[in-house]
């Protein structure tokens, strides 16, 4: 028992056990909203005892470290510095850059091993290379497809709509396996090259096709994916902790994925092979700026929605994309406060996928101090809608299309949305009368009950605001906080 | 129990496990719990270490492997780091 090696290897057992236990509550504590935060510093807490671990167990020489230390200093600070700086309404895009990014790492050590060191490579190693490649390339292009899309560098192309692209991508399949089953005793490395261009390109093949509607599912996906080319990349360099993390990982995110599908009302087949929501179908329109062929469209000022707003007992808000794209939710913050002071009774409806990704409204209303009991899931408000008075629609579109509960020809039949035609007023503030995000016409704008208030949703909102403040409404407010004053005094 | 077999109990028990940790999830977590997983899957940084070991003195080895440290690095601080900014919204009013 004196054995200074066994000892090594007993510690670095229970550090790996512990850190696959604390990996497990991580991703357990992350479903909570109490325990979310302290889960995710659990996970990276696990994080570092897998890689303190693993550094005690190989020892690296001096040469390694020097390599070792360059490689943590660029990616680590790149890390940190991403983090810091990206802004809340950019965090689909990013949570897909670095799915890529790690994609790319399972893919490259892959490589390494099938360029440097296949000498030891034997049966069960190459068909892990086959595909740590495949599925590390896939995740790879097809999570920077998916951030370009989302970031607007990307478009559907239309020929992308075509069935030929199924002809296209089975093709790349075909060639990735061709090169997989090559791989084994080819000395020329032509065979892996195979599979890294075939799976790359069929990344983007798979990604490109999917509007952008459907990309949080499809980041999703692909952040299952990497999971399972880190489970891969396990059995390539033989470690069981990568296997269970990366097996876990890959799992529950398929989960995810499929929860998140469940939100939007989609199947995942119909998603990843479907094409783009409202390519094809009745009520489809062609893209983003145009008129949509709308003819009872009522438009009023900031002013007479404001006087709505003064008048009114009970006012939900529904929050999307456009709202945060116009950075407005901390203007929209600061007009609820106004109507609470006076007196009205203020909600924001928030849909599962508002924003878009599900949850990213929330994030975005959190940062501007908006409380969390304010905000109502969809199930909870829509049985409200008939007792309130206004509505104000901010840059959402789809989430609020009556279509999708009365017309069995519209592309979004049968998704769920929030039922704001069943309000008193609606007013719907909106730049123009384009096509949402799906590009699909919606039946909302033309009711008698709703109105639209053209612009930019901050410019709308602060105008709202100086309206209600010349009406008296914030004289109140200063009337009242002084009294509060004076109480605390 | 050879070494396949085992990593394959391994992978097996550990995507059973997966599909048992998440069950309900608030729509208010879809985001930052994609972004937490997101971060876990970095662990590959594991692989990366293990193949810069295995390098020797293999220079272009060393730096495939330092590159892919980088990137998987890059997923793993930045996506905890991310998700840690989300969360730390959710906080109420009252909490300190």
């Amino acid at each position: 028992m004196t054995n200074p090696f066994l000892s090594i290897d007993l510690l670095t057992d229970a550090i790996d056990l512990v850190a696959v236990l604390l990996l497990a509550l991580g991703i357990k504590g992350l479903s909570k909203v109490r325990s979310a935060r302290g889960a995710n510093q659990l996970a990276a807490v696990a994080m570092g005892l897998a890689v303190l671990g693993l550094l005690i167990e190989i020892q690296p020489g001096p040469m390694a470290w020097l390599w070792i230390a360059a490689g943590s200093a660029a990616g680590g600070l790149a890390g940190l510095i991403t983090a810091r700086r990206v802004p809340m309404t950019a965090m689909p895009e990013v949570v897909a850059l670095f799915n890529g990014c790690g994609g790319l790492a399972s893919l490259l050590v892959a490589v390494g091993v099938a360029l440097f060191d296949s000498a030891s490579a034997d049966m069960v190693a190459l068909v892990s290379i086959a595909i740590s490649v495949f599925v590390g390339s896939i995740t790879f292009t097809g999570s920077i497809v998916a951030m370009a899309k989302l970031q607007g560098w990307l478009d559907t192309p239309a020929w992308t709509q075509s069935s030929v692209r199924h002809v296209v991508n089975i093709a790349l399949a075909v060639l990735s396996l061709v090169g997989a089953v090559l791989l084994p005793g080819d000395p020329t490395g032509l065979p892996l090259w195979l599979v890294v261009i075939g799976s790359s390109l069929l990344g983007v093949g798979v990604t490109l096709p999917i509007g952008g509607a459907d990309m949080p599912v499809v980041i999703s996906l692909l952040n299952s994916y990497s999971g399972v080319a880190a489970a891969a990349a396990g059995f390539v360099v033989g470690s069981q902790l990568l296997i269970v993390a990366g097996a876990m990982v890959g799992s529950a995110g398929l989960i995810l994925t499929q929860v998140m599908c469940t939100a939007m009302n989609r199947s995942l087949l119909s998603v990843l092979f479907g094409g783009a929501l409202g390519a094809s179908g009745g009520s489809a329109v062609g893209g983003g700026g145009s008129e949509a062929g709308y003819t009872r469209i009522t438009s009023c000022s900031p002013e007479e929605c404001a006087m709505a707003l003064e008048q009114a007992e009970r006012v939900v808000f529904v929050p999307g994309y456009g709202l945060a794209v116009a950075q407005a939710q901390h203007a929209l913050r600061e007009l609820s406060k106004l109507l609470e002071a006076h007196g009205v009774e203020v909600s924001y409806a928030i849909h599962p996928v508002a924003g878009r990704m599900p949850g990213h409204m929330n994030v975005l209303l959190a940062e501007a101090d908006v409380p969390y009991e304010q905000l109502i899931e969809m199930d909870l408000i829509n049985p409200e809608f008939p007792r309130t008075d206004v509505v104000i629609v901010l840059g959402a579109n789809d989430v609020v299309n009556p279509d999708a509960k009365s017309d069995p020809t519209s592309p979004l039949y049968g998704m769920p949305v929030l039922e704001v035609d069943q309000a008193r007023q609606v007013f719907v503030v909106k730049r123009s009368l384009g096509a949402g995000y799906a590009g699909i016409a919606n039946a909302l704008f033309e009711l008698p009950q709703t109105a639209m208030v053209f612009g930019d949703a901050k410019a709308v909102l602060n105008g709202l605001l100086s309206e209600l403040r010349s009406m008296g409404v914030g004289k109140v407010v200063a009337k009242k906080e002084k009294e509060k004053q004076k109480v605390a005094v | 129990m050879s070494v396949l077999s085992q990593a394959l109990w391994v992978l097996l028990l550990g995507s059973l496990l997966g599909l048992e940790l998440i069950g309900k999830v608030p729509p208010t977590l879809h985001t930052p719990l994609m972004s937490g997983a997101n971060a876990i899957s970095g662990i590959t940084v594991l692989a990366s270490l293990t193949l810069i070991q295995k390098a020797g003195d293999n220079q272009a080895l060393l730096l495939i492997g330092a590159l892919s440290l980088g990137f998987a690095l890059y997923n793993v601080v930045g996506g905890f780091l991310v998700t840690d900014r989300m969360l730390a919204m959710f906080r109420r009013k009252g909490d300190a």
